[in-house]
């Protein structure tokens, strides 16, 4: 066989998950897409290694690392996004913009902005406190 | 390994060839639904053809162990989780209209350079490499068992560690939510004056 067929189609899978991971706003589709990529780069190493015939089979074995790593990424992730669902409702990626650069400086006089935390039911819970004290 | 000398030419592919072919565009398909579809359970369907597409393309390739680890691992357990993931962030059945970002045609864009540069340099870097797939099986259980038990001990072991911090490490995410919500809760009750409740509710849980 030729290797251009496995090298060929692992890039243009590659390229697939390149475009989901940068194109979706799901957080569970991007991972999805994220695993297509990882794929991708199974493919090649286990063409490489056929081709080689390397005698300590690398290219097998660290595709066997991979796979078990990528299980072990899309459990941490999964749990991380459905933590992040259940603090804020979504696990839309576009919308988790806390950390983003605005470009404008927050206003220090104002306090009706509220600090951005992990939990909504905390920020209510602060601005009720905040609340109180103003008025007593 | 067979250099450039006297390898069979693109146009008399052999059967191999032509059943690699045939899948990998049905992998490529399947891999282009998952990536555009709107509908989110779809998605990981799809994505299991293309996983188990891939699986066919080890055991073309001779290594039928990482196939049968490709079924076992990915196609059962890692779309299984994938789909809970879906069903537990309450995905839309159907359509889902944002499913993708608006800058679609940016990713667009920079998938397709990306595409193009590496099958160019690809093309032109294996353009006459020949993979000898005859002789005993490459990726055998045997080989495989026998190669990961003698060189790869040490990586192994560590990525059996490795998988159990990531176990545990998924259980302490999960269970983070609810002790936090309970201590917002509670402060919440208290500033409302209603401490009395709170601390019964406390004391019951």
């Amino acid at each position: 066989m030729h290797l251009a067929y496995p090298a060929v189609l692992a890039v243009l899978l590659f390229c697939v998950g390149l475009y989901g991971v940068l194109a979706r706003r799901n957080a569970i589709l991007v991972l999805m897409s994220v695993e297509l990529m990882l794929n991708a780069v199974n493919l090649n190493l286990v063409a490489f290694d056929v081709w080689l015939r390397d005698t300590l089979h690398a290219g097998q074995a660290l595709t066997l690392f991979t796979i078990t790593i990528a299980a072990a990424e899309i459990g941490i992730g999964l749990a991380i996004v459905l933590l992040v669902y259940r603090n804020r409702g979504t696990s839309d990626v576009d919308k988790l913009t806390d950390l983003a650069d605005t470009g404008t400086l927050p206003d220090a006089g104002s306090a009706s902005i509220a600090p951005p935390t992990d939990n909504p039911a905390d920020t209510a819970a602060e601005q009720a406190l905040r609340a109180r004290e103003q008025t007593a | 390994m067979t250099l450039a000398v006297g390898h069979p030419g693109f146009m008399s592919p052999s059967g191999v060839e032509i059943a690699f072919v045939l899948v990998g565009i049905a992998t490529l398909g399947a891999a282009l639904v998952t990536v555009t579809t709107r509908q989110l359970v779809h998605a990981a369907l799809w994505l299991v053809v293309a996983l188990g597409g891939l699986a066919i393309e080890y055991l073309l390739l001779t290594a039928e162990f990482i196939a049968w680890v490709q079924v076992l691992i990915y196609v059962g357990s890692v779309v299984v989780l994938l789909l809970f993931g879906l069903m537990l962030t309450r995905a839309p059945i159907g359509r889902s209209p944002d499913a993708d970002s608006g800058n679609g045609w940016v990713a667009l864009a920079v998938a397709v350079a990306a595409a193009a540069t590496l099958v160019w340099v690809v093309v032109d870097a294996f353009r006459s490499t020949w993979i000898d797939l005859g002789g005993a099986a490459q990726g055998s259980t045997k080989v495989t068992g026998t190669v990961l038990f003698r060189h790869w001990v040490l990586p192994f072991e560590a990525l059996s560690v490795l998988l159990l911090a990531a176990l545990v490490g998924a259980i302490v995410l999960s269970k983070q939510g609810a002790p936090a919500r309970r201590a917002a809760s509670a402060k919440l009750g208290a500033l409302s004056g209603l401490g009395a409740l709170s601390k019964r509710k406390t004391g019951e849980s």
